[in-house]
C-alpha cells in the first residue's frame, strides 16, 4: 500500500513512467505482430464475406477499448475527485484523445466493412451510433478541458463529465438499441459478423491486447508531458536528466 | 497459407480497398499519435528551458 | 430556513427575475416556433412526410431551445456575484439549485408543452397525437432543464460555452430524445405508447435525484 502511495505524485510518478514506456511499446509491438499474423495468415476465409471481413480485427478491438478507455478514464475521475490527488487527472486527461482515436477507427473501420458487406457506407444499427455518441462523449471531454485555463478546475470539471458520462453511457446504449429494434427498417446490422471461428475470436483478442498495450505506452507518455506542462516551476523538473540535457 | 501470390494478398479477394483502407489508417494514426505526443512533450521540455532555467 | 422555503426562494426568485425581463421567455418560444417552421421550408411541405417527422422534429426543436436558455441558468448570477453567495449560504446548494433549475423549467421548458398543439397542427397531427406529444414533453421537459443544468454549471465562464454546453449535453439528450419522439410514433403506429412513457418516468425520477446533486458538485468545481 505504501508503494502505491509512494508514485502518487508526479515527482516519483515521472521517472517510473519514463521505465515503462518502453516495455509497453515492446509489448505493443510484439502483441500487434502475432495479431496481425493471425488475422492474415491463420484466420480462414469467411464462407460469406470472402477475405472482406478480416477488418474485424480491427474494428472490433477498437470498439472494445474505446469503451474501456472511457470506463479507465472514469476510475481515475472517481480516484481524482475522492482524493484529490493530481495524478489522477492527468492520467485521465492522458488518456482521452487515445480513447477518442479508437472510437475514430471503430467508426471508419466500421463504414469500410459496412460497405462492400451491406452497400452502405453508414447503417443505423444500436451499435454503431452508440460508438458514433460515445466519441462525441469524448470530443466534448476534450473541448471541456480546453476551455478551461485552470488546470486542477479543468481536471476537475473532466473528471466530473466522465463520471456524469460513464453513468450515461449505458442508458444512452439501451436507448439506441429500443429506437434501433422498433425501426426496423434497417434490417443490416453490423452486429451480425460471421459465425466465429476460435480462430478469429483469437486475432480479435490479440489485437485487443495489443491496442491496450498501445495505450498504456501513449497514455504514459502524455502523462510525463503533462506532469512537465503543468509543473515545470517546481525543483524536481528543473533537475530531470531529459531537461538538464542543454539545448 | 491461403495466398497464392504478393498481388493476391493485396487484392484481398477484391475488397482490397476496404482491408488496406482500414488497416492503413489504423496502422497511419497509431503512428501518428505518439509522434505528436512526442512532439508535445518536446515542447515542454524547450518551454522548460526557456522560461525556467538561465 | 426549511429546505422547502429554501427551495421556493430560490424558484420564487429567479421567476421574478425573468419576469422583469419578459422578452427572455419569448426568445425561448419564438426559436421553438422558428426552427419548426425552418423543417418544412427544408424539407417540402408534403402532409404525410410533415407528419411522419412531426414528433421527432418537434422534439429536437424542444432539445435546442432549451439549450439556449441554459445560457441564462447560471450566467448572470456568476457574473454578478449571487451564486458564490448561494454557494456560501447555509441552505443546501442541491436545494438551491433545484428551485433555479424549476424555475429554468417553467420559463423554457413549460411554454414549449403549451406551444406544442399549435405546432402539432401546423404538421397536420392528428389529436391524440398532438395529447401524447403534449405528456411526452410534459415528463421530458423538466428531463432535458435537469441534465443541462449539470453542463451549464460544469461550462460556466469558460470560453466559448455556448456551443461547449451543446456539445457536452446534447448527448445526454439522446434517451430523452428517442423515448419522447418515439412515444408519439409509436402511439401513432397503434403500437402504444406506455412502454415509452415508463422509460421516460423512470429517467425523470433518475435525473430528479442525481442532477441537483451533481450540478451542486460542477458549481463548486466551475467557482473555487
Amino acid at each position: 500500500m505504501i508503494n502505491l502511495f509512494k508514485y502518487s505524485a508526479p515527482s516519483t510518478f515521472y521517472p517510473l513512467a519514463g521505465k515503462l514506456v518502453p516495455i509497453f511499446w515492446t509489448l505493443a509491438a510484439i502483441l500487434g505482430a502475432i495479431g496481425l499474423y493471425i488475422s492474415f495468415f491463420v484466420a480462414p476465409t469467411d464462407a460469406q464475406q470472402g477475405q472482406g471481413y478480416r477488418i474485424i480485427f480491427i474494428h472490433v478491438p477498437a470498439s472494445w477499448m474505446s469503451m474501456f478507455i472511457y470506463c479507465i478514464m472514469a476510475f481515475w475521475s472517481l480516484l481524482g475527485l475522492t482524493f484529490n490527488t493530481r495524478l489522477s487527472g492527468m492520467m485521465t486527461s492522458a488518456l482521452a484523445p487515445t480513447g477518442a482515436l479508437f472510437a475514430f477507427l471503430s467508426l471508419w473501420t466500421g463504414a469500410l466493412w459496412g460497405k462492400p458487406m451491406w452497400g452502405a457506407w453508414w447503417v443505423w444499427d444500436a451499435r454503431l451510433t452508440s460508438e458514433l455518441i460515445l466519441f462525441f462523449l469524448y470530443i466534448g471531454f476534450i473541448a471541456l478541458q480546453a476551455a478551461i485555463d485552470d488546470p486542477r478546475r479543468a481536471d476537475r470539471a473532466g473528471a466530473l463529465l466522465s463520471l456524469v458520462g460513464v453513468v450515461n453511457v449505458p442508458i444512452i446504449y439501451f436507448s439506441v438499441k429500443w429506437w434501433n429494434t422498433l425501426h426496423q427498417g434497417a434490417s443490416v446490422s453490423l452486429t451480425k459478423s460471421p459465425s466465429m471461428a476460435s480462430t478469429m475470436l483469437w486475432g480479435m483478442l490479440v489485437m485487443a491486447l495489443a491496442f491496450w498495450a498501445y495505450t498504456i505506452a501513449v497514455a504514459l507518455m502524455r502523462a510525463r508531458t503533462i506532469m512537465l506542462e503543468r509543473e515545470g516551476n517546481t525543483e524536481w523538473v528543473h533537475h530531470l536528466p531529459d531537461v538538464k540535457e542543454a539545448a | 497459407m491461403q495466398w497464392q501470390s504478393i498481388s493476391d494478398f493485396f487484392a484481398m479477394g477484391g475488397y482490397g480497398l476496404y482491408v488496406w483502407g482500414s488497416f492503413g489508417v489504423c496502422a497511419v494514426t497509431m503512428i501518428a499519435e505518439p509522434l505528436l505526443a512526442n512532439h508535445r512533450r518536446k515542447q515542454a521540455l524547450k518551454d522548460i528551458r526557456n522560461n525556467y532555467l538561465l | 430556513m426549511s429546505v422547502l422555503s429554501a427551495y421556493f426562494a430560490a424558484l420564487h426568485r429567479d421567476l421574478l427575475l425573468v419576469m422583469r425581463r419578459k422578452t427572455e421567455v419569448l426568445t425561448a418560444l419564438f426559436f421553438f416556433v422558428i426552427v419548426t417552421t425552418l423543417l418544412p421550408l427544408g424539407i417540402g411541405p408534403e402532409p404525410d412526410l410533415l407528419r411522419k417527422i412531426a414528433p421527432g422534429a418537434m422534439w429536437i426543436a424542444a432539445l435546442l431551445a432549451t439549450l439556449l436558455g441554459l445560457q441564462r441558468l447560471f450566467a448572470a448570477d456568476y457574473a454578478d456575484g449571487t451564486l458564490e453567495q448561494m454557494v456560501l449560504s447555509p441552505e443546501p446548494l442541491s436545494v438551491l439549485v433545484a428551485g433555479k433549475i424549476t424555475a429554468h423549467w417553467l420559463v423554457c421548458g413549460l411554454p414549449l408543452v403549451l406551444l406544442a398543439p399549435v405546432i402539432g397542427l401546423q404538421f397536420d397531427l392528428p389529436t391524440d397525437a398532438i395529447g401524447i406529444l403534449m405528456l411526452t414533453l410534459l415528463i421530458g421537459t423538466p428531463l432535458l432543464s435537469l441534465l443541462g443544468a449539470i453542463g451549464a454549471a460544469l461550462t460556466l465562464g469558460a470560453r466559448g460555452s455556448a456551443l461547449l454546453v451543446s456539445l457536452l449535453v446534447l448527448p445526454l439528450y439522446i434517451p430523452t430524445l428517442i423515448f419522447g419522439a418515439g412515444a408519439v410514433e409509436s402511439y401513432i403506429a397503434g403500437l402504444g405508447a406506455m412502454g415509452h412513457f415508463s422509460l421516460l418516468g423512470a429517467l425523470l425520477i433518475l435525473a430528479a435525484a442525481f442532477a441537483p446533486w451533481a450540478t451542486t458538485a460542477a458549481l463548486r468545481i466551475s467557482l473555487e
